[in-house]
């Protein structure tokens, strides 16, 4: 019924979207839509809204103002949420019971009013964790591994449904570069697959090539939204200083941590 | 023990009641506790056993009311609503928010049992009547009793059960699960009743006041061992069948109690267990720490390599 109606709408539509929590505003007035197979960026200082807007597009906490639509529906149990794969900043602080990898992607199989497994559940969690990389720590827990294994977890619990829409809490704090590689690697292949991205970033860092879009919030408000505020060409690096201090720039590095020495 | 003496326990009919109570509590307890544990609310069953014993004093305050032989007829139902309701409040008070949650219990720990001793000396009973539901009178399950205890678990077995992975996802991460557009109030909801249906059913085995060591002492034995979350609940089941039958089957030689004892017999059981585990838990193979470095490249270079090969590496980015 409503599948001519998705395909034109935007993935995200959020209008005057306003968050207040413990009666502080987070968020006031923010308005934004992402087209299908847009890779959009979060951009921030700590404490700008970043996450809570996220939270708030999933409806993981409650919005005071406006409203939020995803793939044409309302927030609520009638959105479309076997398309939405989101991607929290790290696991909860352990819990007692111990839960292996398999059983947290598996896990990421439920949604909406999908409260039991579907056929084949542990083949495609299986086929998730084996896209990043963990096929040998299927049934190893959760708690015994290391910041960016949980994060490849979180990712698998995220891709195990095959999302259109895959939302990043800022997927490369604190992770190791090779790691940060790898997830850049797994987010290019969703896009050019026609994934519509939305990811929370601290600095473009690594990301900075697959992103189409940035959108900054200041004090809860859209200050930006458009080209992302990067150096073109082979400045695309966090750490290049934009004063032009060396005459004949370098190929673009590999690594954001190569051009640091280049400095006085 | 001979075999005579088993047959005769086996055919008492007061037994083969008390056993079957036994084994159905054991097995549906640990299962709730396993969510109570991973949701961080180990001590939720306490706070809902306390409420649960003015729910028992009110039912025996309508009994005398309504002249019920015996007065005590509605003291299940009533600890079945009163549990019921004290669990949603509990989470409902946690759902707002952890600092004044932990405030909440309390005042429903004393507010319970307060209530209870209150209320059963309006209802013209004595605390002497409380004693059997604080601490469990396995030996007089009635027929009645055991209907109740049967259903009550079937209940609680087959959702703990039947959406486990659901109530896993909500119990592990809450914020994903509403990102899923899980319904996660819901969701926490049920486990708050299933854990209180637990509480009313476990009264009668081992008491409201131990009855949260019902729930949650088979799943600390079994997650000491258990790798997963399935495998925990599963050893904590039968962890609980055993330690309660084993009990109950002590306190038929023995003039002990049996709630007292099937807790104590978990305790002991915990203890040893952690005792053991290093020297029983299969080692774990050794690891590369960091297997997504380089590991490839050195794969099938020996120790001495990779030493070198690794040493250099991190100095790159060191500055």
């Amino acid at each position: 019924m409503s599948a001519s109606v998705a395909a034109e709408a935007p993935v995200v539509q959020a209008d005057g979207v306003g968050v207040a929590l413990g009666g502080q505003h987070i968020l006031s007035g923010v308005d934004l839509s992402v087209a299908s197979g847009e890779v959009l960026a979060l951009l921030g200082a700590n404490g700008s809204g970043k996450s809570t807007l996220v939270r708030a597009l999933l409806g993981v906490v409650p919005t005071s103002t406006g409203s939020v639509h995803l793939f044409g529906a309302p927030l609520g149990p009638s959105a479309p949420w076997s398309r939405i794969g989101y991607v929290p900043q790290r696991l909860p602080a352990a819990a007692g019971v111990p839960s292996t990898a398999l059983e947290v992607v598996m896990s990421g199989l439920l949604h909406g009013r999908t409260l039991r497994l579907p056929h084949g559940a542990r083949r495609r969690a299986l086929g998730a964790l084996a896209e990043v990389d963990l096929t040998d720590r299927v049934h190893q827990r959760v708690q015994d591994m290391s910041g960016g294994q949980q994060q490849r977890v979180l990712i698998a619990r995220a891709l195990v449904r095959r999302p259109d829409l895959l939302v990043l809490d800022e997927p490369t704090s604190g992770i190791d570069i090779p790691t940060q590689a790898t997830f850049v690697d797994t987010v290019a292949r969703l896009r050019d697959a026609g994934t519509t991205i939305v990811v929370i970033l601290h600095e473009l860092g690594p990301f900075a090539p697959l992103i189409d879009r940035a959108v900054v919030l200041r004090h809860g408000r859209v200050v930006h939204d458009g080209a992302p505020p990067r150096p073109r060409g082979d400045h695309a690096d966090d750490h290049h200083d934009h004063t032009h201090a060396h005459p004949d720039p370098e190929p673009p590095p590999t690594g954001p941590t190569l051009s640091v020495e280049v400095g006085p | 023990m001979t075999t005579d003496q088993v047959v005769e326990m086996l055919t008492s009919p007061l037994m083969q009641r008390a056993l079957l109570a036994a084994v159905l509590v054991g097995a549906a307890a640990p299962v709730v506790g396993t969510f109570l544990v991973q949701r961080r609310m180990a001590l939720m069953g306490d706070g809902i056993g306390h409420v649960a014993l003015t729910g028992v004093a009110l039912g025996w305050l309508v009994g005398s009311w309504a002249n019920l032989v015996p007065q005590d007829a509605l003291a299940v139902p009533g600890a079945v609503v009163a549990a019921v309701i004290g669990s949603v409040v509990i989470e409902l008070v946690r759902e707002r928010g952890r600092t004044s949650g932990d405030l909440a219990l309390a005042l429903m720990f004393y507010g319970g049992i307060a209530g209870g001793v209150l209320l059963i000396k309006v209802a013209g009973g004595t605390n002497a009547n409380l004693i059997s539901y604080l601490f469990g009178s396995i030996s007089t399950v009635s027929t009645t009793d055991l209907w109740w205890t049967a259903g009550l678990a079937a209940v609680v077995l087959g959702v703990g059960l039947g959406l486990r992975t659901a109530l896993f996802a909500v119990s592990h991460d809450e914020e994903f699960a509403r990102a899923s557009g899980l319904p996660v109030r819901v969701l926490s909801m049920l486990v708050a009743t299933i854990a209180a249906l637990t509480v009313t059913i476990a009264m009668r085995v081992v008491g409201l006041l131990l009855v949260s060591a019902l729930m949650i002492v088979p799943v600390a034995i079994a997650q000491l061992y258990a790798r997963s979350f399935g495998r925990t609940m599963a050893a904590a089941s039968i962890t609980g069948v055993v330690v309660s039958v084993v009990g109950l089957v002590l306190t038929y030689w023995q003039d002990i109690p049996p709630g007292a004892t099937i807790v104590v017999l978990a305790v002991l059981v915990y203890a040893v267990a952690a005792a053991l585990r290093p020297v029983l838990r299969r080692p774990q193979p050794v690891r590369d720490p960091h297997p997504d470095m380089v590991d490839d490249v050195l794969l099938a270079d020996d120790d001495v390599d990779e030493m070198c090969v690794d040493a250099p590496d991190p100095a790159a980015p060191g500055r």
